[in-house]
């Protein structure tokens, strides 16, 4: 219990959270929503680390959480910028269309 | 309150929140207002590092989420001149099929969950381990290299991205 509050309960939260991100993964086919819905089940996924860093009164997983967050910032920008260029070459950002290297 | 304490109706309303925000996301046409929607997902999850008592990852949530790399997806996104009109859909069987792929997903994880027992460590230590003093002791002392090694990548994306925005390398 976390101030009254099952620790179930932030599994079931970050469990619905990860699988929204998942289902936007597979389900649209815009590159920029498919990074949002990455970053989306990044943050399910620290909520959890936080949850768990709380409940065992131990700070490792909260700075875990703070790498994490350098990481994907890092990954944001670079991932962004290879979009960009994408569009500036291609004309568009379509999963559906981008997939060039596949044949 | 009908028995439940302050806390669990924060719990309970940010939770709605962040899952309704989350779904706006993946569901909204518009990829700008799926930006905007992240951004309130985000604000209601750092609510939730508030009520787990960790300030500090709550400001810096805000800060670099909803203040740095979502500016960066709006930016990116109106360059791109992205709207409703050109935005590309899915077949409605490859909707359907990522739909019934995330519920079993959904099912699987919620059932692993029902069959574990509760897990019922009391919370024994204090209530001060999100403190800007407490995690600056351990990030600066346990987890020095790591930081570096961050700083790093920081770097090194940092020069990575500059060269593939680039126009033409010379």
């Amino acid at each position: 219990m976390i101030n009254g509050i099952s620790i179930n309960y932030y599994l079931l939260l970050s469990a619905v959270l990860f699988i929204i991100g998942a289902v936007g993964v597979m389900a649209r086919r815009n590159s920029i929503i498919i990074f949002m819905c990455i970053e989306l089940m990044l943050n399910a996924v620290n909520l959890l680390l936080v949850a768990f860093s709380t409940l065992h009164a131990d700070a490792n997983g909260q700075v875990f959480v703070f790498f994490i967050m350098a990481v994907a910032a890092a990954e944001v920008a670079v991932g962004l910028a290879i979009l960009s260029m994408i569009y500036r070459n291609v004309k568009t950002i379509d999963t559906d269309v981008l997939s060039n290297l596949k044949n | 309150m009908l028995g439940y304490t302050i806390t669990q109706w924060l719990f309970g309303i940010l939770s709605f929140l962040s899952i309704m925000f989350g779904l706006m996301v993946v569901f909204s046409r518009n990829p700008v207002n799926s930006v905007l929607y992240l951004v309130m997902t985000f604000f209601c999850i750092a609510g939730h590092y508030l009520l787990l008592n960790s300030q500090f990852l709550a400001i810096v949530h805000i800060v670099v989420y909803a203040g740095a790399i979502m500016v960066l997806f709006l930016f990116v996104i109106m360059l791109m001149d992205l709207n409703q009109d050109n935005e590309p859909q899915k077949t409605w069987l490859t909707k359907i099929i990522a739909g019934i792929a995330g519920g079993l997903m959904l099912f699987v994880l919620v059932g692993s969950l029902k069959g574990s027992e509760q897990l019922g460590i009391a919370q024994n230590g204090s209530s001060q381990i999100g403190t800007v003093k407490n995690l600056g002791k351990v990030l600066f002392s346990e987890f020095l290299f790591p930081f570096e090694i961050a700083s790093i990548l920081l770097l090194a994306a940092l020069v990575g991205s500059i060269m593939i925005g680039k126009k033409e390398i010379k």
